[in-house]
């Protein structure tokens, strides 16, 4: 930046260059009536698939959404102003095609038997949890760097959510999976809020780190490597991580923390020597991981030969049934037979709209959560601080590992992992987690976006005003 | 930072790419082969729920998908249940499909190649697509005077019946008892649906099983009719040679001598050919059986179809068969049809028919024609030879001639029909010690003009082991059943 610059320009133009972002809080008003038109719509559209008529509490189901949505948008009017606009319609439209869609699987079990388990109602109650906590997050976070002095508190808390699991009475397996604790009534997941803890300690570790991190090493094979005594922390995930494996059977979560600390160490190092040296140490461990574990073994079976069915590829080969049934624009919501499909409600909802809303249902989800990405990545990329932008490439890159992890295994990509799809899953901990991270991102794109302060103004004409910007911090 | 961040932002570019182009092979490149697998739950509803073709026999339907309110919209009903069952199949939610339900699966369904434009019309008229039709060869007469016949035995009654047209190979009869009620596995109350199928399978009289040609048996004295075909074609023997009778036959390396049935006489030490089939005389065949050889009579019995799967209109069939290297005693036992010699009815009514078509035998099918749901012919079913030549027309009608004077002073007296010259060959066939001998009786009428050979075996009919006899309890049955085929 120049003194020169700050010096003569007027009000609304930066020092770094002379694009000044908008609110554009008008266009996230108008995306965000499209979005309840979507997942209001999909809720009517339930009602006139499996019965026929609209349902009756569509005003009243209707309006809570609005409630909600309206009410996070007149939030970020007033706490985060200039706060990207895209993102939280995105995420209204598709936590509100998720209720639609768990509402239709409830409808579809409650036919069968009138005492089936439904799972609308709750969503419904998280996505409300949710939202508070958004504001709350909102609220109370005025500026994302202040995350950075709880560093290391949050790198603890991320450890102890994740050992959390396996302690003997708290934690539950489910489904062979040991990653769920019992708080009271409720059952919840901690790794799913490990998962935002995680991105807030590899950020504050990195930031600091990262001149060590990318300078020393040797060059090999046109690629600079990091100095062996550099590797420490790197070798840390990847136990962390294999634990994770071992003793939680999560293989989703197990690829989702090693894949987000590699590229958050790529990012803040800017040496691709990382990735060679973590790609390895993944192709390394997955390989063990294969010779030593029944689970891990018996997905890639049931992913190599899902046919013909058997216990392992049950669940696979009903997901592909349904979305070829879908074909190109699907049954129609209501009219397909989603139930068929073992947790169509949660791990498996992609299949279930695959089947219902058809390719151009998923494409329509695949982009809407590509544009989630993508607004995360340019909101790190328009982030004037390091501990920001490592921030936002975090979780950016978190949603993208698991929505990839998740579609793909359900789409027969790669091996099947167990992992929540954001905002569509029906889940109060991937859901409540997830609008926390909306609500960080919120936050880090308002202060990337916000015009600096016009220093003219408040401090006059000097010389030195430049120094000033730094001591926010 | 911004150029690593650049560089991700291409990566996960990348995998959302992936997914999509993974998301567009599975639901659109891959989608139809999806669709069309068996184990596919929603395919099977699909086609559960849409109006399945009828199956039709003498214009009359014998299967037909009936609507009905509930989520399937269509019940497969079956007029005639039991009568039809082992022909029509089953058409069932849990179990799947059976016989002519299985094999016309295609045409019933409406998924044949042959209807996509039936498909395409109903996809813009709105409505929902709808299967074609089969009719099948079967005289309805034919067919009930087989069932009645069978159960007139008795309520516990066990055997089958065919009924062939000898020029064409068309089935017009094709019974089994007990037969089963095909509506209780079409019903859309799965648990009963269940409970049905519980009872069916664990039954020990297997009612589900078509013992015309999913079993095979001894074929007894039947057989001699395959061995007297040989005789006559090896050039050896006229209908009028002599061969040895009397009351036993030594056998060669063993003790045991080959008997006639109740150790009666044939009639005198030295009979004639048409003498011995007359009065069924084992020492004779037996002795046949060993100057022929066991590979002429292998190939004699290969030429009228044994060790053959011919059928294609019904599911499980099997190869009816003749013993692989039998000694010289074995040939004897099997040149009147006991040791490993064991047919299905189908095949001794195929042999019947080969003879009765002056030697051609004609491949048998059931299915006469297949139409689209607008009645319009997709396919006539044209009759084909099985063997062109299984015996020459001059020994066909030798044999004929023979199977005459078994009906008119032989065994076979019991299926005469006044007016009217009938061609048949008795048989009891011996199985094990313990359980009862199988009664059969093979014919065809008029034996000038042959329109129908028939094959009759009574398994159990829960009689007396000394009443038991095909004369007894098989002939009464086919001569039904020529009956109700050539007074139509």
């Amino acid at each position: 930046m120049s003194q020169h610059s700050s010096a003569v320009t007027g009000p609304g133009s930066g020092p770094t260059s002379g694009f000044v972002h908008r609110r554009r809080r008008g266009a996230e008003l108008f995306l965000l009536l499209l979005a309840l038109a979507v997942g209001i719509g999909a809720y009517a559209a339930v009602g006139l698939g499996v019965k026929g008529t609209v349902p009756a509490d569509i005003v009243g189901y209707g309006g809570w959404l609005a409630v909600l949505a309206l009410g996070c948008h007149v939030v970020v009017r007033f706490l985060a102003p200039y706060a990207d606009p895209v993102l939280l319609p995105v995420v209204t439209a598709l936590n509100g095609l998720g209720l639609a869609v768990i509402h239709r699987i409830d409808l579809a079990n409650l036919e069968e038997s009138s005492d089936a388990n439904t799972f609308a109602r709750d969503q419904l109650v998280w996505m409300t949890v949710g939202v508070l906590l958004f504001v709350a997050v909102l609220a109370v976070l005025r500026d994302h760097r202040r995350l950075q002095a709880f560093t290391y508190t949050s790198g603890l808390a991320a450890l102890v959510l994740l050992i959390l699991p396996l302690l003997p009475v708290l934690g539950t397996e489910i489904n062979g999976a040991r990653i769920w604790i019992n708080v009271g009534p409720f059952s919840f997941q901690p790794g799913e809020v490990a998962k935002v803890c995680l991105v807030i300690f590899f950020a504050g570790y990195l930031v600091l780190h990262r001149d060590a991190l990318a300078l020393a090493g040797r060059r090999f094979a046109g690629i600079d490597f990091p100095r062996g005594r550099d590797l420490g922390p790197v070798l840390a995930m990847w136990l962390v991580s294999l634990g994770v494996l071992v003793f939680q059977r999560d293989l989703g979560s197990s690829l989702l923390f090693f894949g987000l600390f590699l590229v958050m160490l790529f990012v803040a190092t800017e040496r691709p020597g990382w990735l060679v040296v973590g790609a390895g140490l993944f192709v390394a461990g997955s390989y063990v991981g294969y010779l030593i574990f029944g689970h891990v073994q018996s997905r890639v079976d049931s992913w190599l030969h899902p046919f013909p069915a058997d216990a392992g590829s049950y669940q696979i080969v009903q997901g592909m049934f349904g979305m070829a049934w879908g074909g190109l624009v699907g049954r129609g919501l209501g009219l397909g037979d989603p139930t068929l499909i073992p947790f169509s409600y949660s791990d498996f909802i992609v299949a279930a709209i695959g089947e219902e809303l058809g390719l151009t249902g998923v494409m329509a989800v695949l982009v809407m959560y590509g544009l989630i990405v993508e607004r995360g990545l340019r909101t790190a990329l328009v982030c004037r601080d390091g501990f920001g932008k490592l921030m936002a490439t975090g979780l950016a890159v978190t949603f993208a590992l698991q929505v990839f992890v998740v579609v793909g295994g359900v789409t027969k990509l790669i091996p099947l992992t167990g992992l929540t799809t954001p905002f569509l899953s029906y889940g109060g901990s991937s859901l409540v987690a997830n609008w926390a991270i909306i609500a960080l991102l919120l936050r880090i794109s308002d202060q990337a976006r916000r015009p600096l302060p016009e220093l003219t103004d408040s401090a006059g004409p000097t010389d030195d005003d430049a120094t000033q910007v730094v001591m926010r911090r | 930072m911004n150029k690593p961040i650049r560089t991700m932002s291409i990566f996960c570019m990348a995998l959302f790419l992936a997914l999509l182009l993974n998301a567009t092979y599975l639901q659109y490149l891959q989608a139809g082969e999806l669709n069309s697998r068996d184990d596919n739950k929603r395919v099977r509803d699909a086609e559960f729920s849409r109006e399945r073709g009828a199956i039709l026999v003498d214009g009359k339907s014998v299967a037909v998908s009936k609507p009905v309110k509930d989520r399937f919209e269509y019940l497969r009903t079956y007029p005639q249940g039991k009568r039809y069952a082992h022909l029509t199949g089953y058409y069932s939610y849990t179990y799947g499909r059976n016989a002519v339900e299985l094999t016309q699966n295609e045409i019933l369904s409406g998924s044949d190649p042959r209807l996509f434009v039936n498909r395409v019309v109903d996809l813009f008229g709105n409505s929902q697509p709808a299967g074609g039709d089969v009719s099948l060869t079967i005289n309805p007469k034919a067919q009930k005077a087989a069932y009645d016949g069978l159960h007139a035995l008795g309520e516990h009654v066990t055997g089958a019946v065919v009924a062939l047209d000898p020029g064409t190979g068309a089935i017009q009869a094709m019974v089994s008892t007990p037969s089963y009620n095909p509506n209780v596995l079409a019903s859309h109350n799965f648990s009963k649906v269940q409970k049905a199928w519980e009872r069916l399978t664990s039954d020990p009289d297997q009612p589900m099983l078509n013992r015309a040609i999913q079993e095979i048996y001894p074929p007894g004295s039947t057989f001699k009719l395959v061995t007297a075909a040989a005789a006559l074609s090896s050039g050896q023997y006229e209908p009028d040679s002599t061969v040895p009778g009397g009351t036993s036959l030594d056998l060669p390396q063993t003790t045991t001598d080959l008997v006639n049935e109740n150790g009666s006489d044939c009639g005198g030490n030295r009979i004639t050919l048409t003498q011995a089939l007359e009065v069924s005389c084992n020492v004779s065949f037996g002795y046949l059986g060993m100057q022929l050889g066991a590979d002429t009579l292998r190939e004699q019995a290969q030429k009228f179809g044994f060790g053959e799967k011919y059928l294609d209109d019904l599911n499980g069939q099997v190869a009816s068969q003749f013993p692989e290297d039998p000694d010289e005693p074995q040939t004897a036992f099997s040149a009147i049809g006991q040791f490993d010699v064991a047919a299905t009815p189908l095949q001794m009514a195929l042999v019947t028919a080969g003879i009765a078509n002056g030697g051609t035998v004609m491949k048998p099918y059931l299915v006469d024609e297949v139409r689209s749901p607008d009645l319009e012919t997709l396919e006539k079913a044209s009759p084909e030879a099985l063997t062109t030549n299984a015996v020459s027309s001059s020994v066909a009608r030798d044999l004929t001639q023979m199977m005459v004077e078994v009906v008119d002073n032989g065994t076979g007296t019991t299926a005469q029909i006044p007016g009217m010259k009938v061609a048949g060959k008795t048989g009891t066939a011996q199985s094990a010690p313990e359980r009862p001998p199988y009664a059969w009786f093979v014919s065809f009428a008029p034996a000038d003009d042959p329109q129908v050979a028939v094959a009759v075996l009574v398994e159990d009919a829960g009689v007396e082991r000394d009443a038991i006899s095909g004369s007894g309890l098989a002939a009464p049955i086919a001569k039904r059943v020529m009956q109700a085929v050539i007074n139509r």
